[in-house]
């Protein structure tokens, strides 16, 4: 049983069960699929003064914080038992080398996404100043991949299709105008 | 504790969204590089999952758990759907990570994304206080 989840799956298994995630949050309590949300709500919580926007009864969206809690556990478990070798073809691989990725292996490259890799001018800005475009950029659009990619597209919403091609055109602005530039950065 | 169900999604949608890939900077790339469908694949079949379990739910007239309606959430404004996406597409490229993702990575032992979701906390709070002053 572990051998069979802990190979590689197919995108149609892997999406097709990831897609069910849905109606499962419906059928359990009405409720939508919005990782960002907690961002919001861990603002909410944290913030002493009355500022608006964070000015809302946060403990009735605690059920949004119970799934955090619940995808790092999945998370933890996918690492620790089903864990399969997660790998890109070789053009892609070939191309990040030739961009100045040192360390190709696992999830990302460990010469960025590390505490020594923080330390560099490339890791502050991909991590520190990437996280913070993710987080005002998602409350700015409503919504992440998750909210507007998976749950708004699956209502037809107009406006998820929107902040969508927004993703989309911000990711590409990036990876091919702007990264090139940041991953030549050798300090 | 009526709110431990969500802990045991999150669990099947913490495995699932690792299986997928999808919280790979290596794959992120790849995909904005069109060098492979494979996230495409994942998104499009997560969506038509979407697409049907929610007409499906809508047809059957099905209720939750505590035998109430079922309720879709209301329409959003259009304002800042588009800038606000290309600002957050831009983050998604550099870390290759979502706030799930993010939340993904730190169970898969990149714990240095404890800093990437803090600054999300801190843009968070940042647009908070421009929030009026925006297009």
């Amino acid at each position: 049983m572990i051998e069979f989840i802990a190979q590689p799956w197919p995108w149609y298994v892997s999406g097709f069960l990831l897609g069910l995630t849905i109606p499962l949050l419906l059928l359990a309590g009405n409720k939508q699929l919005s990782i960002s949300s907690n961002l919001r709500h861990i603002c909410a919580m944290l913030m002493p003064a009355k500022i608006s926007y964070f000015d809302y009864n946060w403990k009735k969206e605690s059920w949004n914080l119970f799934l955090l809690a619940g995808t790092f556990a999945g998370a933890w478990c996918a690492h620790v038992y089903f864990r399969s070798i997660i790998g890109v073809g070789p053009a892609t691989y070939k191309q990040l080398q030739r961009l100045g990725v040192k360390n190709i292996n696992g999830l990302a490259p460990s010469d960025i996404f590390s505490w020594q890799g923080l330390y560099t001018l490339r890791g502050f800005i991909m991590i520190v100043v990437g996280g913070f475009l993710i987080g005002f950029g998602i409350r700015y659009a409503k919504g992440c991949t998750s909210s507007h990619g998976l749950a708004g597209l699956s209502l037809l919403r107009l406006e998820s299709l929107i902040a969508v091609a927004g993703f989309f055109t911000g990711g590409l602005i990036m990876t091919h105008l702007i990264l090139p530039y940041i991953l030549a950065i050798e300090y | 504790m009526k709110n431990l169900k969500f802990f045991f999604i999150g669990l099947y949608f913490g495995i699932v969204l690792t299986k997928t890939e999808m919280i790979s900077w290596f794959r992120i790339q790849e995909m904005l590089h069109f060098h492979s469908m494979h996230i495409y694949g994942v998104i499009g079949t997560a969506v038509l999952t979407g697409i049907v379990s929610v007409f499906i739910i809508s047809a059957a007239d099905l209720k939750t758990w505590n035998k109430e309606k079922i309720r879709f959430p209301d329409k959003q404004s259009y304002k800042g759907l588009f800038p606000g996406g290309v600002i957050f597409g831009l983050g998604w490229s550099l870390t290759g990570a979502d706030p799930a993702a993010m939340v993904a990575l730190l169970g898969n032992g990149i714990w240095v994304m404890l800093v990437g979701l803090f600054s999300a906390i801190v843009g968070t709070f940042v647009y908070s206080t421009l929030r009026n002053k925006l297009p």
